[in-house]
């Protein structure tokens, strides 16, 4: 297996505020550059497509209320990598997790249709949450037993979920009378999580993703077990003649993450598609990484970065109806800023 | 029997962005780099590939494109991982998710756009030896390079001093330096060489095996290939293995799919993944001291065969992989 990363992401510390600033300011100016150049050579007015990327989302009431359920779940997602990251790994099976939480959800929304709504909504998340949790021990018991390295259980378990929604959506769950790869029967409304009016935001969601923040805010930086945590993502080794158990810390790690992944797509389910779909995550897993690493697993910047990211997100969905060009800018945008935090940090000498 | 020749045939050239792909990873995993941007750089290399050669309508230029477009990747997590001290993992999967995209944005024009593609090209003579000929003389011209490529990685690590050093770059890079080898500029060579492979991966797909260009074109094949390369021990005959055996599954599974047509296709689809996990997990299994015991409790005549097959099947990642380089 691929030897341990000397150079992995951990929390920063004891940098001065002054060399962050001018980190994140060469990260910014370098993305934007180059994300102009690339609007450029497809003959996109750079000034325009920046209009719609970072003030799109502020157009309608309904683009606010969805960029704020695209940041729910990458929140969530975002803050179960915050802890993976800090242990030292890159959990790259999120993707797979936040799928089979999302078919976990729907488990008890099919089997007790009759269940007062709010009971079933915790059942849901219930469900999720062991869902995504249980598919990241999966990952955790290949890393720690059988040194199957993280990164390629994680991507081969992705590839897997997948093919276990697809299965049920295409299979089992199918719409009655016409099996379609579009998504299961839609849920009945009274299950969906409750909305403001006529928009789509459940304020449930932004609500539990930002307790979740908080709780884990508090447990990487207040407590010992986060402590711990960092230690072992430092150095496995020395962590452990320290006598911290190192391997049920990784192991913790990843649960915890792949439980926050399934309440993401528990929330996927109940307040976003209302179905299960074959691509349930949406690519907000990989989306959480990219957030993840921008911020150096910091919990402090988790919030901000991951609501820049949804709004660059939403706002670029409207780029093929106005400026006829594809909103995989946003994504390139996304890239550019880890790619160049990457770049200003090696310059200024530090790991 | 002519059926079951066309279908080996077939993986055979379907394995083929696979070996290249692969190779270019093996050589670099070898050096001590880890690229991981390979699925994003295959992706960006297809659709620069297919894009050039359908502007300038020369198939070569649309490769060299391609081979160019993989290096740049390469040249990037170079500099930042080589010589800027960032992690090798970090970099290589934020340049995954960057190039894939790009592809998607810059390649938009071109979806779904008629292009060159590879032309069939039988080996005269050759092609007409029975079994053998129709087997792997009647091709294109890239799927021949791809069985070439082989040997030749093989070859160059194992036969020559170049392959030597490029070895030790990976297991002993405080060795090779103090023997006066240039640790940090060979491994951005061949991180550069692997690059162009990985690239030329891409292109096999847009203008070869996959004609054309669409949205996530060459579907999660560079993960697969980084998966193939672990599971073939960085050994390029093992690797080039896994390629085809992962060829065959694909092949099979879109087979079985006429035999048990009540399992939706996309199951099927999964199948080689899950496999991919299981085999990883056996050899690693293998590998460990428990099995070593397990082993010096066979008969004697019984021993020796079985220590040496589990030897060869689990072998270790090079020592130095992905660790960043300091001059002592």
């Amino acid at each position: 297996m691929i030897a341990h990363d000397q150079a992995t992401p951990t929390i920063s510390e004891g940098h001065t505020r002054r060399s962050a600033l001018l980190i994140a300011a060469l990260a910014l100016v370098g993305a934007l550059i180059f994300t102009s150049l690339v609007l450029l050579s497809s003959n996109v007015p750079p000034l325009a497509a920046y209009n719609l990327i970072f003030l799109g989302t502020f157009s309608t009431p309904t683009r606010i209320s969805d960029m704020v359920m695209l940041a729910s779940p990458l929140l969530l997602c975002s803050c179960g990598l915050t802890l993976t990251f800090a242990a030292g790994l890159y959990n790259l099976g999120i993707e797979g997790q936040m799928a089979l939480g999302a078919v976990a959800a729907m488990i008890p929304l099919r089997l007790l249709p009759n269940l007062p709504p709010p009971l079933l909504w915790v059942l849901a998340f219930a469900c999720g949450a062991a869902g995504g949790a249980m598919w990241a021990l999966l990952v955790a018991g290949l890393r720690i037993r059988l040194q199957v390295n993280e990164i390629f259980a994680g991507l081969g378990l992705n590839f897997l979920a997948s093919g276990i929604a697809l299965y049920l959506v295409l299979g089992p769950w199918r719409r009655i009378g016409r099996a379609s790869s579009s998504g299961t029967e839609p849920l009945p409304t009274d299950v969906w999580l409750p909305t403001f009016g006529t928009l789509r935001v459940a304020p449930a969601a932004p609500v539990i993703a930002l307790i979740i923040l908080v709780l884990i805010w508090f447990a990487v930086t207040r407590t010992r077990w986060g402590l711990e945590l960092r230690a072992v993502g430092l150095n496995p080794q020395a962590a452990g003649r320290m006598g911290i158990p190192a391997t049920r810390r990784l192991a913790e790690s990843l649960a915890a993450c792949g439980a926050l992944a399934g309440i993401a797509g528990a929330i996927q389910v109940l307040a976003v598609f209302h179905q299960l779909i074959p691509s349930i995550s949406s690519g907000i897993g990989l989306l959480a990484l990219l957030v993840v690493l921008l911020i150096q697993a910091n919990p402090a910047w988790v919030l901000p970065i991951a609501a820049a990211f949804a709004i660059f997100t939403t706002g670029s969905l409207q780029m093929s109806v106005a400026l006829g060009a594809d909103s995989s800018i946003a994504g390139v945008l996304q890239g550019a800023l880890v790619l160049f935090a990457l770049l200003a940090r090696g310059l200024s000498g530090r790991r | 029997m002519e059926q079951i020749l066309i279908t080996l045939a077939a993986v055979l050239a379907t394995a083929a962005p696979l070996i290249f792909a692969t190779m270019g990873e093996t050589i670099s995993e070898r050096a001590g780099v880890v690229n991981l941007s390979l699925d994003g750089s295959m992706l960006l290399a297809a659709m620069a590939g297919f894009a050039v050669a359908r502007v300038s309508g020369s198939l070569a230029l649309g490769f060299a494109a391609a081979a160019l477009v993989g290096c740049l990747v390469a040249l990037i997590l170079g500099v930042l991982s080589l010589s800027l001290g960032q992690s090798q993992t970090a970099v290589g999967f934020v340049l995954a998710l960057l190039c894939t995209d790009l592809s998607s944005f810059l390649g938009t024009p071109y979806v779904r756009k008629p292009g060159p593609a590879v032309p069939h090209a039988p080996l005269p003579g050759l092609s007409d030896i029975p079994i053998l000929g129709p087997l792997l003389f009647s091709h294109d011209m890239l799927i021949y390079a791809s069985f070439l490529l082989l040997p030749t990685v093989w070859w160059f690590l194992y036969h020559t001093r170049a392959g030597l050093v490029l070895r030790a770059l990976g297991e002993r890079p405080q060795t090779a330096y103090a023997r006066g080898v240039p640790v940090i500029r060979l491994r951005y060579l061949y991180l550069l060489i692997g690059g162009a492979l990985v690239g030329i991966a891409g292109a096999a797909y847009s203008l070869d095996l996959k004609q054309g260009w669409s949205y996530r074109h060459t579907f999660g094949t560079g993960w697969i290939a980084l998966a193939i390369v672990i599971f073939g021990g960085w050994h390029p005959w093992r690797v080039a293995i896994g390629c085809y055996l992962f060829a065959a599954l694909q092949s099979l599974a879109s087979r079985s799919q006429s035999v048990l047509p009540s399992i939706p296709t996309q199951v099927f689809q999964v199948a080689p993944f899950v496999l991919m996990i299981v085999v990883l997990a056996l050899i690693n299994l293998l590998a460990s001291p428990g099995t070593a015991h397990r082993l010096a409790t066979l008969p004697k005549p019984l021993r020796r065969p079985a220590e040496r097959f589990v030897g060869w099947l689990a072998t270790p990642a090079p020592a130095a992989l992905g660790q960043p380089f300091q001059r002592p």
